[in-house]
């Protein structure tokens, strides 16, 4: 393998790494709430607000609707009003937030409801505030499922990421797919291939340590 | 060991000798009432069952007491202050004078022994070093120190139901709501936890409000009983006295096998009363009556020994309760009299049930 091919795999891997580390952590962010939000708004929840549920699920699975493609074109203006370009790792980011912020709404949404409704009992009758209740209740119950939740979205994103070359993000996907796909460069796709999937494996394998670390059963 | 009085971070306040009081108070869901016209007082140091067949509305009237459900009438008094139009927020600060422990134990499975029991304190803003101090005393109280740094999945449904009760005493409440607390027990965890309740209730002086589909759990530790049945009380009183003489049709139902009755070869043996026949007395035995001579008095008001045709003794919080069917012999009518007369005498409760053919 040539040192020229190492350097820019080296590279790509760094960008695939930073955008979809920036883009997941982005995502948590906003999906940890937006999920909060879609199961303590239900009906039965501690914040019932049906209105607020039926809208914002319907505004989730809009965006989930959206193929990733269309996506990445669609923001483009808003992409250019938050970073001020449309092309680029940086810009490449927001369509990848935008999407992966209600792919992880709805996941940690499942491991939320998971938790036993006869919990947030017990944690009222001690007198808990609905805050306390998601802070002390909710999330550290929940929290092995929201963390293999966010595995799988990181991989995800991973995968959209090879789609955001068409934007110039960079990244291995981009590579795989300029110089493997369009160049017939066999050796060089494989090889971006072979990072991917070891890349892959370890997320992975680090989001599955953590999630036995935290779930006390058995 | 006797714990210390409020952990200090949370505001005492005198309890008045009724704990806790609903005023006919009604609730329903829909077409069905859950609760209607329930008044119920539970006064200081006592340990109330609460029984009835599930449905009966019993977790609802549970769930009055702390705020967890809201009646549609009546109201509902809690250490002296009117609950019944608390707003969540301010409900808040009244459930931590009010525990409460569940059939399933509802322990968070993220946090060790320690911390579930410490949840409480922590969600009453005490500080951790207090906080530490407070849990300790806690699960040494219910035998569990050498547990304080497992996880909740690693105990047994005894060992969970202890943390779920020194959980529900962290915050020094003056009434423990026990719902259903031993039901997914054993019998042999089911008594261990009762005694560890009853001794809470000695020691301490906790008001202790248990409901249960189980007659038994009252008996072994309850004072008072109250039976609901489709959302009323149909009765209440002194646990001996309705187990011995129920009056309504729920409570024989659910008292069933706790108090001897007449077999049924001898109540198909029974006959009408005349040549040849002898009376079968019952008699009821409660506290220490149940250890006098009664055989003896029963013996000399009639002239003859008695015969023990069925019976047995059990305790009520302890103390001996039991019924006897004793076979007269051929006695007649004045000395059947008389033998009734002696035992109410002695303030024990008699009667014929019936005769049966004399073999002797």
């Amino acid at each position: 393998m040539s040192a020229q091919l190492i350097e820019l795999i080296g590279k790509g891997l760094w960008e695939t790494v930073l955008m979809t580390g920036v883009s997941g952590a982005l995502s948590f962010a906003f999906g940890l709430p937006l999920g909060l939000v879609l199961v303590t708004t239900d009906r039965g929840g501690i914040y019932e607000n049906l209105a607020l549920n039926r809208i914002l699920g319907a505004v989730v699975n809009g965006l989930r609707s959206l193929p990733f493609v269309i996506l990445l074109v669609a923001v483009i203006p808003l992409t250019r009003l938050l970073v001020g370009s449309a092309i680029g790792m940086a810009a490449a980011i927001v369509p990848l937030t935008i999407a992966a912020t209600p792919y992880f709404a709805r996941i940690a949404e499942v491991s939320l409801r998971e938790v036993d409704a006869a919990l947030i009992d017990a944690a009222r009758a001690m007198g808990a505030s609905r805050l306390q209740i998601i802070r002390e209740v909710l999330i550290p119950e929940s929290l092995p499922g929201l963390v293999s939740g966010f595995t799988v979205t990181i991989v995800t994103l991973i995968g959209a990421s090879a789609m955001a070359g068409a934007v110039g993000s960079g990244g291995l996907g981009d590579i795989a797919i300029r110089y493997g796909y369009q160049r017939f460069e066999t050796a060089t796709m494989l090889a971006v291939v072979a990072v991917l999937i070891a890349l892959v494996c370890s997320i992975q394998w680090i989001g599955d340590r953590l999630v036995t670390r935290l779930a006390h059963r058995g | 060991m006797i714990l210390p009085a409020v952990t200090d971070a949370l505001p005492a306040h005198p309890v008045p000798p009724l704990v806790a009081e609903l005023r006919d108070v009604a609730r329903r869901f829909g077409d069905r009432p859950a609760l209607d016209g329930i008044s119920l007082g539970l006064a200081r140091g006592e340990i109330v069952g609460l029984i009835g067949r599930s449905g009966a509305g019993k977790s609802t009237l549970i769930r009055c007491l702390n705020g967890l459900d809201r009646p549609q009438a009546g109201r509902v008094i809690v250490a002296g202050q009117d609950i019944t139009d608390l707003t969540e927020a301010q409900l808040q600060p009244l459930r931590r004078r009010v525990g409460m422990i569940f059939q399933h134990f509802n322990l968070l499975s993220s946090r060790t022994v320690a911390e579930n029991v410490g949840l409480p304190l922590k969600i009453a803003g005490v500080p951790l070093a207090r906080r530490r101090d407070r849990v300790a005393e806690l699960l040494e109280l219910v035998g569990l120190s050498d547990k304080a740094a497992a996880y909740p999945q690693r105990l047994s449904g005894g060992q969970k139901q202890r943390v779920g009760i020194a959980r529900a005493l962290a915050t020094d409440p003056v009434l423990l709501l026990s719902d259903e607390a031993t039901s997914a027990l054993d019998p042999e965890t089911t008594a261990s936890i009762l005694d560890l309740l009853q001794r809470l209730n000695r020691q301490l002086g906790l008001t202790i409000l248990m409901i249960t589909h189980e007659m038994e759990v009252v008996r072994r530790i309850a004072h008072r009983v109250a039976v609901l049945d489709a959302g009323r009380i149909v009765e209440q009183g002194d646990v001996a006295r309705v187990l011995l003489a129920p009056r309504h049709a729920v409570t024989e139902s659910l008292i069933r096998g706790l108090v001897p009755e007449l077999p049924a070869d001898l109540r198909a043996a029974l006959v009408q009363p005349g040549q040849g026949t002898e009376p079968i007395l019952q008699l009821d035995l409660v506290g220490d009556l149940a250890r006098a001579p009664v055989l003896a008095w029963v013996q000399a008001a009639t002239g003859q020994a008695p015969r023990l045709l069925h019976g047995g003794l059990s305790d009520v919080q302890g103390q001996p309760f039991g019924r006897l069917f004793l076979a007269l012999g051929p006695v007649d009518q004045t000395r059947v009299q008389a033998v009734l007369a002696r035992l109410r005498a002695e303030t024990l409760d008699a009667k014929v049930v019936g005769h049966v053919r004399t073999t002797h």
